[in-house]
């Protein structure tokens, strides 16, 4: 499967089994989704469950908030993550405060679901990649998958979760590549990062659509400079898996993180902090960041210079390779 | 600024007319409350009959220039749509089906005006100095295209849904601040109601009786959700009279009717009277954008129906029936504007070189010193690729 048909069958397992699930949002029913992710759900769950919103996203939001509140799981899509900001208040004062404010008795079991990210040479607010917003909302968890397989296994994570869920999809990987997914329910649990590559020279840590250039980045290290990268796929971006970071910076001592965000309090300044609270000791030379710009995301002729690239990871790594303390 | 009406003006008063139950006590009860009277316009119908009583004085030239852009904003519609399947262009939001939409309302506009379009709007921006391949270069991932034309005062195109109307409300409440002689005209889609900033806009717009007309182009469909799915009620013009805005609901497809209502606006605005709203009830003909594909939500029965009120061929009909149009005229503007479309793309292909160098220069008007920094860094980067 393609990480749109595994995220599809993720949804359809969870209707099948739990008649609490539904999912909202713009197009999601009879269109199946303009990226076709919630395609033939209406067909099989009805209207009641599959619901076609007006063009609202703090109305789909707060609205799900609300069908939380009165027991259903609901998953909202909204249709890109540049249009998440117009439910902004919605997530922060409502979807993110629920459980605290009511000392548990609302706790908010919802996901949101949203393409994010560059690439795919669209108009303007349709490439943004906007985590760290997020992922400094407390009480939100934010994850985002970087293949079908994992997609699928995070989404039923995401769906089983009693709190509320950021689900950021990377829409450059929507129909990039396949890869088996079990039929059977899989999950990963939230807040866990994954290894997926082992090394002792260096780590690199990155999520979403950009594994990509990151291993492609660790093979050519390997091939071309005899450099070990251990790769860390966070796949939770909130709550963070300090443990598995220190762990391996502790061990490697050099770190490289790319992220395609903006580099300001992005996510890779968050996760340096946390591997000098509680690694410091251990490295042997200063960790590089490679993330985008701080600027609007370029019009899509000139996208490609602003992702980051293995090209430009590979010349981070050797960087920090020669750092001499 | 108008002062904001006070307390007495709010409390329910006795002597408000047409009561359907008879108040017990004064000021008590139930009683009617008039919101006035939605009007439905139209002047030239489908078949090319024309209204003669509220037909509008416009001078042949300008009714050929009308008909001329309409025309134009067709050819290059549809040129556009092929520029994308052939690679050449991003994905695009035809407006096929529109063009009296379009022209109508901005026609009365004047140069001293402002504009503040949503993004299936080419047809209004042609009409006020945007050109073809200015609109190609924004269309094709050009920045530079959003450049807006010297002289001209619009704002760029939203392609946030419903975004771009609070601040056409500002600017409108800047010109009342200044005591200007000019008004904002914006328009939406019938989606764009739906947001809730839409409601913030009329409501400030009202308060503040801001020289703004909202033109909301209610073209049947917001991406796969009819209007019918959209709002509880497909009245749109409805809306206003809630805000204390008054409405008006036009066939968007007849230029004439366009014209008029758009006027009789630009008139009220201009005069202090404040805003109006105008539901122009129109068909998108085509896709929602070049990678929608209509088929899954809607009927070749519905897209037939609406073919046969193409506003183009409605308009060529009255000007026809006037003799200020004859078939030869119409295969020769026809011809016209395929060239002029043309030139454009040579033009476009001449100027469509990404400028990657550029995309910190405009972020702030001093790049403070990280940027700066990272500036250095993406052309260094830039360098080592060895792109210009
Ligand atoms: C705030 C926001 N949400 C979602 C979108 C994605 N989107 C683009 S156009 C569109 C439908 C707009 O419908 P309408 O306002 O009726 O205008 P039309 O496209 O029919 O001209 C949607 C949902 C967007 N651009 N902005």
């Amino acid at each position: 499967m393609n990480m749109v048909e595994a995220l599809n069958h993720a949804l359809d397992k969870n209707m099948a089994s739990d008649d609490r699930v539904c999912v909202l949002g713009q197009d999601v029913g009879v269109d199946g989704g303009v990226f076709r992710v919630t395609k033939g759900l209406l067909q099989k769950y009805g209207k009641d469950r599959v619901i076609d919103t007006p063009l609202a996203e703090a109305g789909i939001i707060g609205t799900a908030v609300g069908m939380a509140i009165y027991g259903l799981r609901p998953v909202a899509e909204i249709q890109f993550s540049g249009f998440t900001m117009q439910a902004f208040d919605q997530i922060e004062q409502n979807m993110a405060r629920f459980r605290n404010r009511t000392r548990n008795r609302y706790p908010i079991p919802m996901v949101m679901r949203t393409p994010y990210g560059g690439g795919i040479r669209a108009v303007e607010h349709h490439s943004e990649s906007r985590e760290a917003y997020w992922a400094h909302t407390p009480g939100l968890k934010v994850v985002a998958p970087s293949g079908p397989r994992n997609a699928c296994a995070l989404l039923h994570a995401a769906i089983a979760d009693p709190d509320p869920v950021i689900f950021y999809e990377p829409k450059a990987l929507y129909r990039a590549f396949r890869e088996e997914v079990p039929d059977e329910p899989e999950t990963i649990a939230l807040g866990k990062a994954a290894v997926v590559r082992e090394g002792t020279d260096i780590t690199l840590v990155s999520y979403g659509a950009m594994m990509r250039p990151t291993l492609d980045a660790a093979d050519d290290l390997k091939d071309l400079y005899k450099i070990g990268a251990e790769v860390i796929d966070l796949l939770s971006i909130s709550p963070l898996d300090t443990e598995t970071l220190v762990d391996s910076v502790s061990a490697t001592g050099r770190c490289v993180v790319v992220h395609e965000g903006p580099r300001t309090c992005g996510i890779a300044a968050e996760i340096i902090a946390r591997i000098n609270e509680h690694a410091f000791e251990h490295l042997l030379a200063p960790i590089k960041r490679i993330t985008g710009y701080d600027i609007h995301f370029p019009y899509f002729q000139c996208e490609e210079h602003y992702l980051p690239d293995a090209e430009t990871i590979i010349e981070a790594v050797r960087e920090t390779m020669q750092y001499d303390q | 600024m108008p002062a904001i009406s006070g307390d007495e003006d709010r409390a329910m008063t006795a002597d408000r007319p047409a009561a359907t139950i008879a108040p017990r006590k004064k000021g008590m009860g139930r009683k009617r409350i008039d919101l006035g009277e939605l009007e439905d316009v139209q002047i030239l119908n489908e078949h090319g009959v024309v209204d003669e009583a509220s037909e509008p004085t416009i001078d042949g030239t300008d009714l050929f220039r009308i008909y001329r852009t309409m025309v134009l904003t067709r050819a290059v519609d549809r040129r556009m749509v092929n520029m994308q399947r052939q690679g050449e262009m991003g994905t695009f939001a035809p407006g096929e089906g529109q063009e009296a939409t379009q022209i109508g309302q901005i026609f009365p506009v004047t140069d001293k005006d402002w504009f503040s379009p949503s993004y299936r709007s080419f047809g209004a921006q042609l009409w006020r100095g945007w050109t073809i391949e200015g609109l190609l270069l924004l269309w094709g991932g050009y920045f530079e295209g959003f450049e807006v034309p010297a002289g001209v005062n619009d704002l760029p195109f939203s392609i946030v849904v419903g975004s771009h109307i609070l601040p056409a409300v500002g600017v409108a409440m800047g010109i009342r601040m200044r005591g200007d002689d000019a008004i904002v005209l914006t328009n939406f889609g019938d989606g764009a109601l739906s947001q809730g900033v839409v409601s913030e806009a009329f409501n400030f717009a009202a308060v503040y009786k801001a020289p703004i007309v909202f033109v909301c182009e209610n073209n049947g469909y917001a991406i796969s959700t009819p209007i019918e799915h959209q709002a509880g009620t497909i009245e749109l013009a409805r809306r206003g009279p809630g805000f204390g805005i008054p409405s008006v609901r036009v066939d968007g497809n007849d230029v004439l009717a366009m014209i008029v209502t758009t006027r009789a606006a630009l008139e009220r605005a201009r005069s202090g009277g404040g805003p109006s709203l105008i539901e122009a009830v129109t068909y998108r003909m085509s896709a929602h954008t070049t990678a929608d594909d209509p088929k899954v939500y809607r009927s070749e029965e519905e897209v037939a129906k609406w073919r046969a009120r193409c506003p183009i061929a409605r308009f060529e009909k009255y000007l026809l029936n006037k003799g200020l149009l004859d078939h030869k005229t119409i295969d020769r503007i026809g011809k016209e504007c395929e060239q002029e479309v043309r030139a454009a793309r040579e033009r476009f292909r001449k100027r469509a070189k990404a400028r990657p160098r550029e995309v910190f220069d405009f972020m702030f008007q001093k790049l403070p010193a990280e940027l700066e920094a990272q500036k250095r860094e993406y052309l260094a980067r830039l360098d080592r690729k060895g792109v210009e």
